[in-house]
Order: structure tokens, then sequence, then C-alpha cells
């Protein structure tokens, strides 16, 4: 297998984006993570794109051929494009193909996107197109919701661990805080452990300012062999590691839902891919869908003992400054959520922190990066880790 | 929801609590499966009716309703251990404030949900405090 390196990236705005169509949003990040790479059309062999529902979002399927079409890279240059579908996971998914392809040597240059327009319909049925990603029999139809499948991940990390409602509000509040440092990020007010535990609650012991929004955006990488890698840029990042891992679809079924399995089974392949541990890790992006999917992230991945994330999240150490910062984004929570797109955005903002060019929220001397990507409630779980250095 | 053969076609099921069990290494499984995850192609997966106890592993009370349910929010949702040890997700009745985690639960048959005013009414189980 060959060594792989990302040359070009590119995340739109993100936020709600009503006079912005799907097609739009991903020429517009795949362009411009094409300029940032300097590549020609001519020279993509394939282009991966993360979408979990443009079925149930904007009635359109067959999104790879659409994207590559409007991309330019259709009529004349006729690149296989193809469309992958991971619930939130999508993008990670999309990512982890495009590495494949470039790593077993069928491909040279790839395009790896990920994009969502959520906004094209109303919350009800954007929150109804969401639930289709846990077990639609046999948890939908019981009347559960995501944030009830998160809420009942909260309640017994509680019960358990003594985990309080401040703490994962305290998740909120830096997201946010990181978010206001990030010219794209979809929310960049600063909010209180107060306000969260005054926002209205959704599914008991979570609050609206517990969720990430409901978000349009798009983001675009450009992979390379990393032998020719310098030829397109000075700073090419590295990736290390790319892990998946599956768990069962419906959350009941899980040996212990306060542990996302496939998220700790997905870390440890990455770990030894990488030949490194938790403690080389200067960064992490990670899939905050809920504040408690934060908390367990951190804990899944070995950032923080099993039970204790969210102490940890309260003493300030997941912080830009922090020993280990998590989410430099704003994450899902501030950054915003277009599901397709989190998992490209996340790698885009760790290649992003490792040239040294995130400006505010920048971790000095970040060698080493990592995302943690998840569909629905923990059934699928992808895992990269990337570097400065080869 | 709005499939009626999507719920019609598992009515025993969620009705009665029938789901299934592999004679060759005993994990029973609700809801059913017909591959046992032990054993795979050479698990002997039979019919099997649970008892309907069990007892509550997680709980949330649900504000903004999936759709469907909308009329009866804030409900209860929870995650049970069913006492032959398969884990389900279901609605439990009763006072919210009382439901807690390790709490003894039963089946009861129940209205489910709704598709809208004139649309399918949804039947099935949900779970009542083991006392009630």
């Amino acid at each position: 297998m060959r060594d792989v390196a990302i040359i070009g990236v590119k995340n739109t705005k993100f936020g709600e984006l009503w006079e912005r169509s799907l097609r739009d949003i991903v020429v517009e990040a795949g362009i411009g993570a094409i300029e940032d790479a300097d590549v020609s059309g001519k020279e993509i062999n394939a282009l991966y794109v993360g979408n979990m529902s443009g079925g149930r979002f904007i009635d359109q399927e067959h999104i790879g051929a659409l994207i590559a079409d409007y991309s330019g890279l259709s009529k004349n240059l006729h690149v296989p494009a193809t469309r992958v579908e991971a619930a939130c996971a999508s993008g990670g998914l999309a990512l982890r193909q495009a590495i494949m392809a470039v790593a077993s040597g069928y491909s040279d240059i790839v395009v790896a996107a990920g994009a969502e327009k959520m906004t094209d319909v109303g919350s009800e049925e954007a929150s109804s197109a969401l639930a289709a990603a846990a077990d639609r029999e046999w948890e939908g139809m019981a009347g559960a919701t995501f944030p009830g499948l998160y809420a009942m991940i909260a309640r017994l990390h509680m019960h358990r661990y003594g985990t309080t409602s401040e703490q994962l509000a305290e998740v909120a509040v830096k997201n946010h805080r990181n978010g206001r440092l990030n010219p794209i990020a979809q929310y960049k007010n600063l909010i209180t452990v107060d306000q969260v535990l005054n926002s209205i609650m959704v599914a008991d012991p979570l609050h609206i300012f517990d969720c990430s929004p409901i978000t349009d955006g798009a983001s675009a990488l450009v992979l390379a062999p990393a032998d020719v890698a310098h030829k397109y840029t000075d700073t090419p990042i590295y990736i290390r590691a790319t892990a998946q891992a599956s768990d069962t679809i419906a959350l009941h079924d899980r040996r212990d839902i306060t542990t996302l399995d496939a998220a700790t089974v997905a870390a440890k392949r990455a770990y030894s891919m990488a030949k490194v541990g938790p403690e080389d890790i200067d960064l992490a992006e990670v899939h905050d869908c809920f504040t408690i999917a934060e908390i367990c992230a951190i804990e899944d991945l070995g950032f923080a003992e099993k039970g204790k994330g969210g102490i940890v999240t309260a003493n300030g150490e997941t912080a830009i400054g922090g020993r280990i910062p998590v989410n430099t984004s704003g994450g899902l929570k501030a950054c915003g959520h277009p599901v397709g797109a989190t998992g490209i955005k996340q790698a885009v903002e760790i290649v992003t922190q490792l040239r040294g060019e995130a400006g505010k929220r920048q971790v000095e001397g970040a060698e080493y990066g990592m995302t943690h990507n998840i569909g629905g409630s923990g059934a699928t779980a992808v895992v990269h880790i990337f570097s400065r250095e080869r | 929801m709005s499939s009626v053969p999507r719920f019609w076609r598992n009515l025993g099921s969620r009705y009665n609590l029938e789901g299934t069990r592999c004679n060759e290494c005993g994990e029973s499984y609700y809801p059913p499966r017909n591959v046992c995850v032990n054993c795979r192609r050479v698990g002997q997966i039979k019919p099997y009716k649970f008892k309907g106890t069990g007892e509550i592993i997680s709980y949330t009370l649900i504000h903004t309703a999936a759709e469907g349910f909308e009329g009866q929010a804030p409900y209860t949702l929870a995650i049970i251990q069913l006492d032959e040890g398969p884990r389900l997700t279901s609605q439990v009745v009763g006072t919210p404030e009382k439901i807690h985690i390790g709490m003894r639960v039963r089946s009861v048959f129940r209205k489910l949900g709704e598709d809208g005013e004139r649309g399918m009414i949804y039947y099935g189980t949900k779970f009542v405090p083991e006392n009630a």
C-alpha cells in the first residue's frame, strides 16, 4: 500500500444557506479544494462524496453523478463519482474510500467531498430524516428520536459515573467558544452553562443547547500519493491511519450503552496502524452531535478515563490551550452539522491546524491530529489519524 | 411511519412479544433475528415468546416527539432488559417522576401512535411498573 497525503482542502460557510442549493455548495467546496491543491480537472481520477439523505432532504438521489456533473468533471472528463452513505458518518467514510483508492494504487488524485442541504425541508421533516439513522422498525416505531437515544446514554452515564448536566453543558460552552474563532461556523455567539441548563428540554436530560443544529454545508479534500504530494503543495498533511468499525444498529442491543464499542475498536485499529497512542495526539475533532457524545468520545478515544469525560471537560483539559484540545472548529455543536459533510469538515479542520493556518484557534506545534465520525447512535465509527511529518 | 405492511408483518412480535431463540447457544432475541450473532450459520433459530417482565436500563422523558407521537408528548422512552436477556426500546406508561433505572416493569398492550386523524392507528407493547 502507498502512503497518502492531503494536498488541498476547503469548507463552505456552514449555516442556514437559504439562497444556495446542494450543487452550489458542493461545487464551491470541491473547486476550492482543487484550487488549494492546484490540480487540474484532467488529473482527477475519482470523486467520493458523503451524503446521508439527499432523498429525504432535497428529494434528489444519484448525488455522485450530480456533483461530478456540476463540478465540470462529467461531460468531457467522465470522472467516476461514488456517493457514500453511513448516516452522519457518510463524510468520514467517503474520505476512507478515497484513501483506499489512492493507497491501493488504483487512483492517484482523488477528491473526497461531503455535503448536506438540510434546510429545504422543515425541522420536523429533517428530524424524521435523521431518525432514519436509527432502527426505524424497533426504535423509531416505539417513539424514539435521536435526542431521545442520546438522552438514554446520558442518563445511564450520569447514574453510573456521576456525570452532571453542568458538565454536559461545559461541552457546548467550549464548542461555542471555539466556533467564535472559526470564520465558517454556524454559531459564533458565546453561551453560558446557565443558558444551556435553562434552554428548553428536548429529551431529558438533554436541552436544546445540548444538541447540534440543522445545517447546510459542504467540505472537500484532495488526496494524492505521498510520494508526489510535494509537487502540489509545500505543506502536505499525511494520513497515518484510517479505521472503521460497526456495531448494532439499535442502541438497546449494544454491550454497554455508555461506550460506543465501534469507536473504541476503530480507535484501537487506528492507533495500531499509526503506531501512536492517545498521548501522542495533539488535537481531535470528535462527533459531538450531542454534548454527551463528546464526553463518550473522549473516553472511547483514550483521552479520558472511562466515566471521567465530564470532569476532564469541566477542568478545561479539552479547551484550546488544554491538554488535548477537542473540536477546535466548534464541533458539530457550534460549527454546525450538515450530516454528510461533517466527516470531511473534521479532516479539513485537522489539516488546517497541522498546516499552522488555523489563526486564533491554532493549537501551537500540533504534529498529530485525529478525527472521530459516528453514524447513528454508534453503529458506524470512522477514525482517522493525520500528521504534519511523513 | 405511514406504512401498513411494514407494521402488519411484525404484528406477532409487536402485540405478543414474540421473538426468537437460538437452540444452539441459548441466546434469545427480541426484536427477532433470523441469524444468531454468536453462532451465525450454525445457529438453530426458533420462535420464542417472552414473558414480558424485565427492568429499566435507562430512560428519557421525550418532550420533542417523534413523527406520529406528537399527541403523546411528553412521553417516557426506555431501554428495557427482559428477564430472558434481550433488550428493547419501548415507552413506559406511568408517572414520569417515579420511573428510575433498575425499576421492574411488565409489558402491556397499548396504542402506540397514529398517522394523522384519518390514518392507521398502531397498537403494540408498552411497559408499566410491575406492581401496577
